[in-house]
């Protein structure tokens, strides 16, 4: 009985499997049926960790954004509603499997499949717990950019051969925003390995927990960037124009329909769930919470972190409008890059002066967090008043009241221009098409 | 090597999330930014101008609860006050405070429907709908109240209206006068000082005042444009030249500012509200109308009875989407000879390319969204 | 309140500016010969006293004898309304000068009437039909439109089903 122990220590269902594959080495297997066995059971566990918390947060969801729409939402389909999604994924598997007649057939099927791996793949390297990792690698960090990437292949895969021009525009402006997200999301990444000194996300988390401190303290700036380009990825409003419904209908899947749909729908949800993974583990030091994971299973703190930043994403759906391409583009090459940069500068700066005076942590990071704190907020504020966003200029009006019929108030609108690049070059472009 | 590159056609509609309704927006765009636009119409033209002239006078009043359909009050009222102008009928007093009454709430209700759409047009995922459903549906259940319908009301009569309002009516009224001042208040804040909605909606589609008026444009459109110009105070009908009420108006033309005078105009329309529940005489609501052939005593007018004289009127009124006219001609049979709707929706759009050439597809829904045009007006 | 020139009075103004413009005038409208409409416009929309720059509505009405363009013009500077009115009597192939030029609104107007009821606006940057299809048969908003019973003919009083309706017992 000796190997039951560490089966009744709940906080880290690694224990289990490692015993297992213990008690496997000694009946005498050869060295490659633990390791089969292991990869087996972690990516058993994890799909179906995924796919049931998809199906719980598509309801989850859905109950929310309706409280915050004076809705019910769904709540006919089992108690409250939730056999909903098990009742939405029966009928995108019963439906008929549609393929327009001029669309790029091997493409068009490739393309659902090619979205849907890469997303799952990314919880490879994710620490559950202390031992809950399916594939430690040393190049963790290097693994997620690499993989996370594959999708914007994959969107433009689904946009080009469905020969519809909703699909390609949606598919055209996924590709630009992706590209543009991703310089800022990578340069976010590096400054967290900056700290950590170490790719690996175990010894991320462990850094943090080894000096007892959420990277997000040090990193305000990052985790703002890392959410919003995460956002990018997963297409969530307010920077869902690759698939702006009110636009371009549903973007590059729209014409995908029935199961294909429903992978692109899961990958979508799994996409989010990846991007809070990443920011639980790099930002939020993953499954340790200051000592109350000695209590607390690791994994469900980790998980109850994802599912709150998850939530972030809900919340923005639920509130927030749309903004334009050009406005989000010039919103990456002109706000988050040059602040990632500075900021991944002011981080490798602060890392080398502190390995260099050798001060200890307890000194150094308190004030390497207030030193990030002041520079986010002040980058921040600068930056945007630099750029024209300036307080007061971006405020509503009210309209003007009159009782005088005929009389004529106008004022033209410009100078009153606001802010990001995209007007002034909507007013040049309108200017150039009434010269021609 | 050359790169070679063409414009690229894009038909908007008439199936689209954004179209609101059957149009079709034929977009010739050079990657993002459009290049050319064509308005198609026609998907809901149920030909109401010809059947009007095949039905007596009262029986057009329905059609013009279906030219447009989510302001069938004002709809109803420019009609009928197009045949009162042709056969010379005063309603009574009481009928005028009704009609004011109704057309204002239902401007209010109208204009809840053109903010939601509008935000959800920019983009916010149904929020901003579904808050303004919830006051549009208190407004209808006043509706039903009054005359027992909710969409198409059939409220309006040659002469008067059709029914008194219940006596719980004027309660539910006050009640509801409460309530909405401080989610108007809350839609200001949520909306017009939302940074996202002014990034998207400022400086877009601008109309200078000299082209809203050369394009035809009305309502909050032209008042958008800075132009005070509301019927209801330049050619007061109705009981609005006793209520006390402001124009609102914009200042720069663009789609912002058409927002902005919504809101404004919603105020304003529970201002008139307030002072016509508080000053509406009582009284009969109905006028006996001068009939072809003598009517037996209080007898509801036969239908062919009514035959207004030959010539012909134009009304018109400030609906929720602007001028809405009836140009009536009468050759003194029981059907008008010419019936025409003057429809703001579809005049309004006579600026649309001139608004939407040049910027990018997103933008040209954010101006559609801003001229809220209701397809069953533009088609008729 | 908004001032309403009658027919009358603006037939005069025009009149006075060119003389030989207006071709008939009663109190709800002043009738402009096709030929000058466009400078008529060009006036009530220049004139510092009149300024209708706002078409508020043009449509078109099938006398019978002639069809007829009817132009409501507003003068939101000066809160004025008038209305003139253009004729042409060519049954198939009735024409209309385009006032486009004048008022860009017309455009969609314009198309509107020809398409119900077939006028032809020489000078329409783009005359298409708008709510029907090309290749549609015929105008509908004419009064021979098709001839089929119900339909309304000239001098038709009563409505079929009425007593005595000229149309009984007809389809």
């Amino acid at each position: 009985m000796t190997f039951l122990a560490p089966w009744y220590d709940l906080r880290d269902l690694g224990n289990a499997v490692q015993a297992l594959l213990d008690r496997i080495r000694d009946w005498g297997a050869p060295d490659w049926v633990p390791y089969a066995v292991s990869s087996l059971i972690g990516a058993v566990g994890i799909l179906l960790w995924v796919v049931l918390s998809v199906l719980a947060f598509i309801w989850i969801e859905r109950r929310v954004v309706a409280l915050m729409q004076n809705r019910i939402g769904p709540n006919r389909v089992g108690p409250a509603g939730l056999l909903q999604p098990v009742a939405d994924a029966l009928k995108l598997l019963l439906k008929e499997p549609i393929t327009p007649r001029d669309a790029d057939r091997i493409l068009f099927w490739m393309a659902p499949i090619v979205i849907f791996i890469p997303t799952l793949v990314i919880f490879a390297v994710i620490p559950f717990g202390g031992r809950m990792v399916l594939a430690d690698l040393n190049v963790g960090v290097l693994f997620l950019i690499a993989i996370a990437t594959i999708n914007t292949p994959a969107v433009f895969l689904a946009g080009w051969s469905s020969n519809n021009k909703y699909a390609l525009l949606g598919a055209m402006r996924t590709i630009a925003m992706l590209i543009s997200y991703e310089v800022v999301q990578v340069l976010a990444l590096l400054a967290v390995v900056l700290f950590a000194g170490s790719m690996r996300l175990g010894d991320i988390v462990a850094w943090q927990q080894h000096y007892n401190v959420w990277i997000v303290f040090l990193q305000p700036l990052g985790i703002l960037a890392y959410i919003i380009s995460g956002a990018v990825e997963i297409n969530r409003s307010p920077t869902d124009i690759s698939e702006a419904e009110s636009e371009i209908v549903a973007g590059y899947h729209t014409e995908y329909g029935g199961i294909k749909f429903g992978f692109f729908y899961q990958a979508e949800y799994m996409a989010g769930f990846a991007i809070a993974a990443i920011i639980t583990t790099l930002y939020l030091g993953g499954y340790t919470a200051w000592g109350l994971e000695k209590w607390v299973p690791g994994w469900a703190l980790f998980l109850g972190k994802l599912y709150a930043v998850f939530f972030i994403y809900i919340w923005s759906r639920g509130t927030l409008p749309r903004l334009r391409i050009d406005q989000l583009m010039s919103f990456a090459w002109k706000f988050l890059l040059p602040l990632s940069l500075v900021n991944v500068a002011l981080v490798g700066a602060e890392v080398l002066v502190w390995d260099e005076t050798g001060v200890s942590a307890n000194v150094a990071l308190p004030i390497i967090g207030a030193v990030n704190l002041v520079f986010c907020l002040v980058a921040v504020v600068a930056w945007a008043r630099l750029l024209g966003h300036g307080a007061g200029r971006q405020r509503g009006r009210r309209a003007l009241l009159t009782k005088e019929v005929g009389v004529i108030h106008f004022e033209p609108a410009e100078g009153a221009s606001p802010g990001p690049a995209g007007i002034p070059a909507a007013q040049a472009l309108r200017r150039r098409s009434g010269q021609a | 090597m050359t790169l070679k590159s063409e414009p690229f056609v894009v038909n908007l509609g008439p199936q689209h999330p954004s179209t609101h309704g059957v149009f079709r927006l034929r977009l010739t765009l050079d990657g993002e930014r459009i290049i050319d636009a064509d308005m198609v119409m026609g998907y809901l033209h149920r030909s109401m101008e010809k059947l009007a002239e095949e039905r007596t006078y009262t029986q057009n009043i329905p059609f013009t609860d279906r030219t447009d359909y989510l302001a069938a009050m004002t709809g109803n009222l420019a009609y009928v006050m197009a045949v009162e102008k042709l056969m010379g009928i005063e309603p009574p007093e009481r009928a005028l405070w009704l009609r004011t009454i109704m057309s204002e709430l239902q401007r209010f209700a109208s204009h809840c429907m053109a903010i939601g759409i509008f935000a959800n047009d920019c983009g916010a995922w149904q929020t901003p709908v579904m808050h303004m459903f919830r006051d549009r549906e208190k407004i209808l259940d006043l509706f039903e109240m009054a005359c027992g319908a909710r969409l198409t009301l059939n409220y309006m009569r040659i002469g008067g209206v059709s029914r008194d309002i219940p006596p719980e009516f004027i309660p539910a009224a006050r009640k509801l006068m409460q309530d909405l001042p401080r989610r108007l208040a809350e839609y200001e804040s949520l909306l017009l000082d939302n940074e996202i909605i002014v990034a998207r909606s400022r400086g877009i589609g601008v109309l200078t005042p000299e082209e809203a008026m050369a394009y035809s444009v009305s309502g909050p459109l032209l008042r958008a444009s800075g132009v005070a110009w509301d019927i209801r105070t330049a050619d007061p009908y109705a009981a609005y030249d006793k209520v006390d009420f402001d124009i609102a108006v914009g200042t720069s033309g663009d789609v912002y500012d058409r927002f902005v005078v919504r809101l404004a105009e919603m105020r304003q329309s529970l201002r008139i509200l307030e002072q016509a529940l508080d000053m509406m005489p009582s009284g009969p609501i109905h006028a006996r109308l001068p009939t072809a052939t003598a009517q037996p005593g209080d007898a509801p007018v036969a239908p062919l009875a009514l035959r207004p004289p030959v010539g012909e009127a134009y009304a018109r009124i400030e609906s929720p989407r602007g001028e809405l006219g009836f140009y009536l001609v009468s050759d003194g049979g029981p059907a008008p000879f010419r019936f025409h709707i003057r429809s703001p929706s579809f005049i309004n759009l006579s600026a649309l390319k001139k608004m939407t050439v040049g910027v990018t597809v997103a933008d040209a829904i954010v101006i559609l969204g801003s001229v809220d045009i209701v397809v069953g007006e533009v088609d008729r | 309140m908004t001032a309403v020139l009658t027919g009358l009075d603006i037939a005069h103004r025009i009149e006075e500016q060119s003389p030989g413009a207006v071709a008939d005038a009663a109190p709800e409208a002043a009738t402009i010969v096709p030929a000058r409409l466009g400078d008529v416009c060009r006036y009530l929309r220049d004139d510092p006293g009149l300024r209708f720059e706002f078409l508020s509505s043009l449509t078109a009405v099938d006398r019978l004898e002639y069809f007829e363009v009817v132009y409501h013009l507003e003068s939101l500077r000066l809160n004025l309304i008038t209305v003139i009115k253009v004729r042409t009597f060519d049954r198939d192939n009735p024409v209309a000068p385009s006032v486009c030029a004048v008022w860009p609104g017309a455009n969609l107007q314009e198309r509107e009437a020809y398409d119900l009821m077939g006028i032809y606006f020489e000078g329409h940057p783009d005359l298409r039909r708008i709510f029907l299809w090309e290749g549609f048969a015929g105008h509908p908003l004419r009064k021979d439109f098709l001839n089929l019973p119900g339909a309304r003919m000239a001098g038709l009083e009563r409505f079929p089903g009425e007593p005595g309706g000229p149309l009984e017992g007809r389809g």
